[in-house]
């Protein structure tokens, strides 16, 4: 075998060995950006260290058996939670469960259920933003 | 043609025999198997056998995901016909069918309760199941059949 045909075929498998793409991921956080920025214009990028806070604060506003993300997803997002009706829920560290905020419409609608259980109001884009980015940091 | 008509026979009795014991067992319900309801209602909980409540029971539940049983479980509309279709064509009573099952004896057909766990068959099967056994951390819910029934994601309820 010629070294030309070495050299394709290590680089066919490193494409075939990649994480799966984070495309939609990122897409998702530049259109989170985008809204923060329309609300606030001081906007100044997403952080994880408010996006652990969050996940792991007590809020007031939602339902009493709920008060934190972690009460079902568990304290550390790179293990699995477990909902209150006792079924797993995998880890939500991107590094554990890659394929984890990829299709926009899902994420949309667990924001919408559980900020809401959890807060009793909507995430913000700035909150949803800092959040994603801790998950896919971690 | 020649066919083989005695080992025909035998095999088609044992298949007869096998379906049904197996799927004429009284501890069978076929699990999901549409994708897009495997996701929606086997998210928080398993997604629960279609055969296990009546037409009306799902209909009904389908009604108020906003209120599901204290949970937000709303979803689009069209998602919520794609499940409802579903769950009303395989339910208990789906065709007239008549072996709803024994989950349903003394259960009416229009008016069951919406928890799979207030049917009277299911109260009376569980009953030697424990308070402290139904608190255990790998439980936690009535609702978590799989922590005892370990083949219940295939549909098998045996003990």
């Amino acid at each position: 075998m010629s070294r030309f045909d070495i050299k394709t075929l290590g680089i066919v498998a490193l494409i075939l060995s990649a994480p799966v793409a984070a495309g939609p991921r990122d897409a998702l956080l530049t259109q989170y950006a985008a809204t923060a920025r329309a609300a606030a214009p001081a906007f100044s990028g997403f952080s994880a260290a408010r996006g652990k806070t969050l996940h792991s604060q007590n809020f007031a506003g939602g339902k009493a058996d709920t008060p934190a993300c972690v009460s079902c997803h568990g304290n550390d997002p790179r293990t699995a939670g477990r909902t209150r009706s006792g079924k797993a829920v995998e880890a939500m560290a991107v590094s554990v469960t890659p394929t984890r905020y990829l299709d926009a419409a899902k994420v949309e609608k667990w924001f919408r259920r559980n900020c809401n259980e959890v807060m009793g109001r909507a995430c913000t884009a700035q909150e949803k933003g800092d959040w994603l980015t801790y998950m896919s940091q971690l | 043609m020649n066919l083989p008509y005695r080992p025909l026979v035998l095999g088609i009795s044992v298949l007869a025999f096998s379906a049904a014991v197996f799927a004429g067992g009284n501890h069978f319900y076929a699990p999901v198997t549409d994708p897009v309801v495997r996701e929606e209602c086997g998210s928080c909980h398993m997604a629960f056998a279609p055969s296990m409540l009546p037409a009306s029971s799902w209909k009904r539940m389908m009604a108020n995901l906003g209120n599901h049983f204290g949970d937000d479980a709303s979803v689009d509309a069209q998602t919520a016909a794609r499940i409802s279709r579903y769950l009303v064509a395989n339910a208990a009573d789906a065709g007239g069918r008549q072996s709803a099952g024994k989950l349903l004896r003394g259960v009416a057909l229009d008016n069951a309760p919406l928890r799979i766990t207030e049917l009277p068959k299911w109260v009376s099967e569980h009953r030697e199941v424990s308070a402290r056994e139904w608190r255990h951390k790998d439980v936690r819910s009535k609702a978590n059949c799989v922590a005892c029934h370990s083949e219940a994601a295939r549909g098998y309820y045996d003990d």
